[in-house]
């Protein structure tokens, strides 16, 4: 376990490798990015093999930092932090081996791909409000560069609009744990500390404090009606950093909420929980319904990515056993699945064919011309829709689940959500590969123009991605429990605990 | 009172040192070095002022501290601090004035730097009115100077008409409100007259008087709504010369006046702990850096001149400072210093880039950034670093100033309490600020470069400068202590 | 338990063929077909195995396997056999090596097209075979994936849009499924087959649904019908079915009619009704309509096509009707004084024969169509054949079996499921057996018709020219199910041996809770 605060340093100097190496060759700085991100798996998962569940955070690195203020650099991991570096160093060592083609300033790009995975790792192991609000901006700006320099469809803009909306919510929780840190005396900004600190404050000030810190963790997880900016950023960007970005970045909010804005005030939470749980039902079935209306693969993905976290959000919300352990296994699931689709549709399918029109890609049967790509992504998109056998069903039935022990009416709206997904889902299915011509030709028939085109062969970096992430969507799919064994007794520890407790009348 | 002359001397040696390597220069240039072309008498007028600065910090390092010459200056933690932080500036300034097109007359540059340097110093240790106002306009009209140095640019010359007229105003300001201090309490050194006030309370004299200082001070540190000369002499002004400006007066200003204010004004504070404050002129405080904070950010985001942006950034700051200057009482001079130190730290950077792009062509506007990383990636990875810091973005330096000035801020009253608004009103506010600091880094680290641009050559030791400045920014941010445990 | 995990060998084993289809990219037709035919014919060698071993005298469960699965869901692999899924096995492992052959000349890609296939019907069989909902739903909704792909890419015209309909329908009665059973978890936290019957049975699952509002006991029972409902079809659900079962290809059409209709009826029997009987019984009345709207319109719609496959899947719809409508009246008749158990129990033995008669049935209908359309050129019109029978006669003689087995003729198989049928609803509700027999009428016309306008008179249309009779294969596929038809017409015993005493178990203890 003590090896994971190495995941960070690592990647850091992983970063540094890069950019030097890519002074030297573009294949230099691939190799070491491949080594550090490959790394930093093998680490995390180290520590799994030697993880001894329990509740509440075991310490890492606890040293003092800043002593006139109290801030301390403290790193910690429980089971939830855990799932979530094993999602992380899968993501990242995918990203590289999907980035592999990529030619322009390669160095650049893999050390700002490296440092904004250091400071996911960071914020994952972090256990003290102040160094996770640090790691949490520290991966802001490699978001920006990577999506401007490299990315495609309305690059800029899309790349200021994540930016800023990132910023924004992060200046809210700065606001709300400076309040925090100020009632309490300016002690320290442990979880303990700071829950403490607001449980001094009057009901008014704690639904306030509450409300800027989880809506400023929630606007970086995609809630309603502050998720606008995903879809544009994640289209914009280049295929590893949408992988990073809605596979593992969108969860940072979603973590923060759990982990720094639900033990903070349980009063707060019980006030906003409703509110919480609708916005995150209507954003499943809006998000759902406005990616149905896309015109452009990648927007369907992005929008779809809006609607999974709303299951993720609605987990957190409805503050129970099952929904809260059904929230961080979406957040894996999502993860890898969310990093399944936009690796087809951003490498496999864009890269070669220039087009994300789904009327373009309707034109040419894509599954004849790139068999391994269809599968991936009818596997991706089966999954995505939750059918069981893959990580996203047992996550989204344990969600349910808990969903309809606080009220059954946000289940029932969440399965709506369910139906919406299939729908969409299917229908960039059916027409992005499988060409929806009324005159359907069996297989095997080459028909005219089809000879036209060619595509280069799916390269052996693509195939070893995609086989990590499916095997990881079926592993859990399988056998969630190998992940719940370690998140259920996390959410035993005693903060956690009274947020739950508020959040059941 | 005796008067301890020697002490005085040793507590003035840094000044010493300064003053003597300007008049060497002077001195040098005159005889030796009259036939070298301007770059070379620029190189060795700096050579020489470095080792006159480099002198004047050790003997910072080394000299009493206390109080000097009965009272008349003090060396407490914060003055020892600002003299050092004083003497980096202008260390810095120093190393990047190479990179830039070399003034027509370099040892008169260099030799009023160092006169502005010295009356910096002398703002960060007086402690009695009369020193107070000579060390001001000592540095004031060295900066005036030095802001309307290059005889090229039209612009130059109007920065520093404008600065200069704005300065003497405030001067007068500040002059006539010194006079009244001394008419109500009857003296002009600080301690005694933090006594008087104390004992006689609230006088509408003493107001007013507040109100000049008030005034003067929101025209040093460019705070709105006394901030109209900024934008014309950053922009005006040679980059290194607003480079000093922007940064070690800065610095200079806040110490100085915060001693005004709080060792010496402060029984006639008043409150922002809640609205109904005793009146003084903490509120007042509170208005300025409110109005500041939202012209500054408002402002910048409409420029497409950099230097003007950079100045309604500094604007920004300035207001964001203030919350310090208010937290003061309370949490002493930390977060202040480190916030001033570190954004003096940060514009030094950046202005030193400006410098270095003007050597191969014109760097007035955004656009003229484009592709910096492309003609010196040196250059371009500085830049992010000292603009990402002026953001507050974690982990550099100006995140922990603005997050140690705030915390500082909320502990006064809690949110609820007018200073908590204004920090609550500063952090929603760096998110616009992020918005045009990332509009600069777009164009200096995205956009393609022009056709005609060159790449750019940096001279070794403007190269080391600004490598120094961000290897500072990124070390201070990641061990905060260094400067926050210095009080 | 056995020593040999029969169960889950009948599942996996058509998988395993699949998985090893897919990694063998580079067989030759020939071999491809000859595994895929190899692994799906498995099936009723294991299920003879199975038969061997199974004592019906026993109502459990049989060659149960239970295993510890994620224990945070309460979650176990459970599967077990009983009268109904074993007579349910036997008929996939009958229909489907029958519905491999069929495509066996019309598909360019065998390889794909057998993964597929064998992928459906290892998910269909761990339908019929699972007894925890986690897998069970698992096999339920994978079975949709590789049926839209063999709809879509073999199809017909229409493919595309008949394989979306089919597949959003069902996803959307599943949605429902599935938020019914998050209820029930959440109620009692199990999501077991067994003892979730046993809480259905005596009250205790309604009273825990009721803890969070009394309406929920009847809002998770209707969710979970609608998952059912559209599976079946239950009328009005079944507007997806008529496309569906003509575009898809004739293998696929004779899959989806005999086994994928058969696992919502199944749903029904396994899980609807013990789970809710009260609800079950409180709206039997309005399903009684439903269920006699599917039997009668289906039947005259029936009538009114001109489509061959058409025809044929509306009277799909008319024949699956008839087993819910069995179901509903022996629900509707529950509690009521006076209900002999013996009508009840001749209701439910009709429902589980005419389910398996149908699959025999409406899969050879649907195979003879086949034939005629591809004899025709793609045409399947009524009006593009005439006088078959001089032409064909083999093929006239199958079908004809095959239409008067559909018919209920007596001495054919059919009669036997219908007659019980009709008897135990009369002895039940007597005025739903009367309207019902609108729906026999009307078959008797359709497939009267039918024969009479292409097989009858003179030749015409396609078959005025060149008509080959049938050939090897299209007798290695009618056959079996036509020899079936007569031996189980004259001895249905073979068959009802298997479940008689199950269906006496649960005619004996009709009672709400």
């Amino acid at each position: 376990m003590s090896l994971l605060p190495w995941t960070v340093y690592l990647s850091l100097a992983g970063a540094l490798l890069a950019l030097a190496g890519g002074l030297r060759s573009p294949g230099t700085a691939r190799w070491m990015a491949l080594l550090t991100a490959a790394g930093t798996w093998v680490l995390t998962l180290l520590a799994a093999s030697r993880f001894v569940p329990g509740p509440g955070l075991q310490t890492l690195v606890d040293i003092p930092w800043i002593p006139t203020m109290g801030v301390r650099y403290h790193l910690a991991a429980d089971g939830i932090s855990l799932t979530l570096l094993v999602l992380t160093g899968l993501a990242a060592t995918a990203g590289v081996l999907f980035s592999w083609n990529i030619e322009e300033r390669t160095g650049e790009f893999f050390a700002l791909f490296l440092t904004l995975v250091a400071g996911v790792y960071g914020v994952f192991l972090s256990a003290d409000a102040l160094v996770f609000f640090i790691f949490y901006e520290v991966a802001i700006v490699p978001k920006y560069f990577l999506i401007a320099n490299w990315g495609s469809t309305n690059r800029e803009y899309g790349a200021m609009k994540l930016a800023l909306y990132s910023f924004a919510g992060s200046s809210m929780v700065l606001a709300g744990l400076l309040w925090a840190y100020a009632v309490g005396g300016g002690h320290g900004f442990g979880f303990a500390d700071l829950a403490q600190a607001a449980a001094g404050l009057s009901r008014h000030q704690q639904i306030a404090i509450f409300g800027l810190v989880f809506f400023g963790f929630a606007t970086l997880a995609g809630i309603f009606p502050l998720h606008t900016w995903a879809p544009t950023g994640h289209v914009a960007a280049p295929t590893a950093a949408s992988m990073m970005l809605a596979g593992v970045v969108m969860k940072l909010g979603a973590y923060g909420c759990l982990r720094v804005a639900l033990p903070l005030s349980p009063v707060g939470f019980a006030y906003w929980q409703a509110p919480i749980a609708w916005l995150a039902v209507i954003g499943i079935v809006y998000a759902g319904l406005v990616a149905l209306m896309q015109e452009d693969l990648k927007f369907v993905i992005g929008y779809s990515s809006v609607s999974h976290m709303g299951f993720v959000l609605l987990g957190i919300a409805a503050a129970n056993l099952q929904a809260a352990s059904g929230a961080v296994l979406q957040m894996f699931s999502h993860g890898v699945i969310a990093g399944l689709l936009f690796a087809v549709v951003g490498r496999m399918v864009y890269d070669r064919t220039h087009t994300r029109k789904l009327a373009d890609l309707r034109a040419m049967p894509l599954y004849r011309l790139l068999p391994f790509a269809a599968a991936v992504f009818v596997v991706a998109g089966v999954a995505s829709m939750g059918l069981p056998g893959f990580s996203g069903f047992p996550a989204e039935l344990t969600i349910l689940i808990g969903a309809w022990k606080r009220d059954p009416a946000w289940a029932a709206v969440a399965a709506v959500g369910v139906l919406v997904a299939a729908a969409f889902t299917l229908r960039a299915i059916q027409l992005s590969f499988f060409g929806s011509t009324d005159k359907a030709q069996p297989p095997g028939h080459a028909s005219t123009g089809e000879d036209a085109l060619h595509f280069e062969p799916i390269t052996g970096a693509e195939k070893i991605g995609a086989l990590l992430l499916i095997g990881a969507t079926v592993l859990i799919g399988l056998r969630p429990d190998l992940l719940l064994d370690w998140i259920n007794p996390a959410l035993q520890s005693p903060l956690f605990q009274a947020a739950l407790k508020a959040g059941t009348p | 009172m005796n008067p301890d002359y020697s002490g005085l001397f040793a507590a003035l040696l840094p000044e010493t040192a300064l003053v003597l390597g300007a008049l060497v220069v002077l001195g040098l240039d005159l005889s030796a070095f009259r036939r070298r072309n301007p770059g070379e008498r620029l190189q060795l007028a700096l050579g020489v002022a470095t080792l006159a600065v480099l002198a004047a910090g050790v003997s910072v390092w080394f000299g009493p501290a206390g109080p000097v010459f009965g009272g008349v200056l003090i060396l407490d933690p914060l003055a020892v601090a600002t003299r050092l932080g004083v003497l980096v500036l202008t260390l810095l300034t120093l190393g990047v004035a190479p990179g830039g097109t070399a003034p027509r007359h370099p040892a008169e540059y260099v030799a009023v730097m160092l006169f502005a340097a010295t009356g910096l110093m002398l703002m960060a240790a007086a402690q009695q009115l009369l020193l107070v106002f000579l060390a001001l306009e000592l540095a004031s009209l060295s900066l005036y100077v030095i802001a309307g140095f290059d005889h090229t640019r039209p612009e130059s010359a109007e920065a520093a008409l404008k600065y200069f007229l704005f300065g003497g105003m405030a001067a007068a300001f500040l002059l006539f409100g010194f006079s009244l201090i001394y008419g109500v309490t009857g003296s002009i050194e600080l301690p005694r007259i933090a006594a008087q006030i104390a004992l006689q309370g609230a006088d509408p004299l003493l107001l007013v008087a507040l109100v000049m200082v008030l005034v003067a001070f929101g025209f040093k540190v460019a705070a709105a709504p006394f901030h109209l000369w900024a934008p014309d002499v950053y922009q005006g002004a040679p980059a290194s010369s607003a480079a000093l400006i922007a940064s070690a007066s800065k610095l200079a200003g806040f110490t100085l006046f915060t001693r005004l204010l709080w060792p010496g004004f402060r029984a006639a504070a008043g409150s922002v702990a809640s609205l109904t404050a005793a009146p003084g002129w903490l509120p007042v405080v509170a208005v300025i850096s409110a109005s500041s904070l939202l012209l500054g950010n408002f402002a910048a985001l409409a420029q497409s001149n950099l230097r003007r942006l950079l100045a309604y950034s500094a604007i920004a700051h300035a207001g964001a400072l203030l919350l310090g200057v208010m937290a003061f009482g309370r949490a002493g001079p930390a977060p202040l210093f480190y916030y001033a130190s570190t954004y003096g730290l940060a514009t030094v950077g950046a202005f030193g880039v400006i410098t270095a792009m003007e050597s191969v062509g014109r760097c007035e506007y955004i656009a003229d950034l484009a592709g910096l990383h492309r003609r010196s990636p040196l250059l371009a990875a500085c830049l992010a670093v000292f603009i990402l810091s002026l953001a507050g973005i974690p982990p550099l330096a100006g995140f922990f100033g603005k997050f140690a000035v705030f915390s500082a801020a909320l502990q006064l009253g809690g949110v609820a309490a007018p200073a908590g608004w204004l920090t609550i009103l500063a952090i929603a506010l760096s998110t616009v600020a992020l918005y045009y600091y990332l509009i600069v880094l777009k164009q200096a680290l995205v956009a393609a470069p022009a056709a005609d641009a060159r790449p750019i050559k940096v001279p070794r030791v403007a190269a080391l400068t600004l490598v120094a400045a961000a290897v500072l920014i990124v070390w201070f941010g990641l061990f905060p202590s260094q400067l926050l445990g210095l009080f | 338990m056995s020593s040999v995990p029969l169960l889950s060998l009948i599942i996996f084993v058509p998988w395993t063929g699949a998985l090893l289809l897919a990694s063998l990219p580079r067989l030759g037709a020939p071999a491809c077909r000859a595994l895929a035919l190899a692994f799906s014919l498995s099936t009723i060698v294991l299920a003879m195995a199975c038969l061997g071993s199974f004592e019906s005298a026993s109502t459990g469960y049989q060659l149960v396997e239970r295993h510890d699965w994620i224990g945070a869901l309460n979650v176990h692999y459970h599967l077990g056999l009983d009268g109904l899924s074993l007579l349910l096995v036997l008929l996939t492992g009958l229909l489907s090596p029958a519905s491999l052959l069929a495509s066996w000349r019309h598909v360019g890609d065998p390889r794909f097209f057998g993964l597929l296939f064998l992928l459906l019907q290892g998910a269909a069989l761990g339908v019929f075979l699972a007894l925890d909902f986690f897998h069970w739903f698992i096999f339920w909704e994978l079975s949709l994936i590789p049926a839209y792909f063999l709809i879509k890419l073999w199809g017909g015209p229409g493919a595309a849009r008949a394989a979306y309909q089919f597949v959003i329908y069902t996803i959307g009665g599943s949605a429902f499924l599935l938020l019914g059973f998050v209820a029930i978890f959440a109620a009692t936290g199990t999501l077991d087959f067994v003892q979730l019957a046993s809480l259905g049975a005596d009250g205790t699952l309604g009273a825990k649904l009721a803890v969070l509002g009394s309406f929920w006991p009847q809002a998770v029972f209707l969710g979970v019908f609608l998952g059912f409902a559209v599976k079946v079809p239950l009328f009005p659900f079944h507007t997806w079915l008529p496309p569906a079962y003509a575009e898809a290809p004739i293998g696929v059409s004779m899959f989806l009619t005999g086994v994928m209709s058969k696992m919502g009826v199944y749903g029904f029997l396994r899980l609807l009704w013990p789970l809710f009987p009260g609800p079950l019984h409180a709206a039997a009345v309005p399903l009684l309509w439903l269920a006699l709207g599917g039997a009668v319109l289906g039947a005259f719609a029936a009538m009114r096509q001109t489509d061959l496959k058409r025809m044929i899947a509306y009277s799909s719809v008319n024949h699956v009707s008839y087993c819910l409508l069995a179901l509903f009246a022996v629900s509707a008749a529950t509690g009521r004084s006076g209900l002999t158990s013996e009508a009840a129990a001749a209701a439910l033995s009709g429902t589980l024969l005419q389910m398996f008669n149908h699959g025999l049935s409406a899969g050879a209908l649907f195979y003879c169509a086949g034939v005629l359309e591809a004899r025709a050129g793609g045409r399947r019109g009524l009006g593009d054949f005439g006088g078959v029978q001089s032409a064909a006669p083999v093929l006239a003689g199958l079908c004809g079996i095959a239409m008067f087995s559909s018919l209920g003729l007596p001495g054919l198989n059919g009669f036997i499921g219908e007659f019980l049928i009709f008897r135990g609803v009369w002895g039940l509700v007597p005025w739903a057996a009367a309207v019902a027999c609108l729906g026999l009428f009307a078959t008797a016309f359709f497939l009267l018709t039918f024969w009479q306008r292409v097989f009858h008179g003179p030749r015409a249309g396609a078959a005025a020219g060149e008509f080959a009779d049938l050939a090897g294969i299209d007798l290695a596929v009618l056959c079996p199910p036509v020899a079936l038809m007569f031996i189980l017409g004259v001895l249905p015993q073979i068959l009802t041996r298997l479940f008689n005493p199950l269906i006496t178990m649960w005619a004996n203890h009709l009672s709400l809770p």
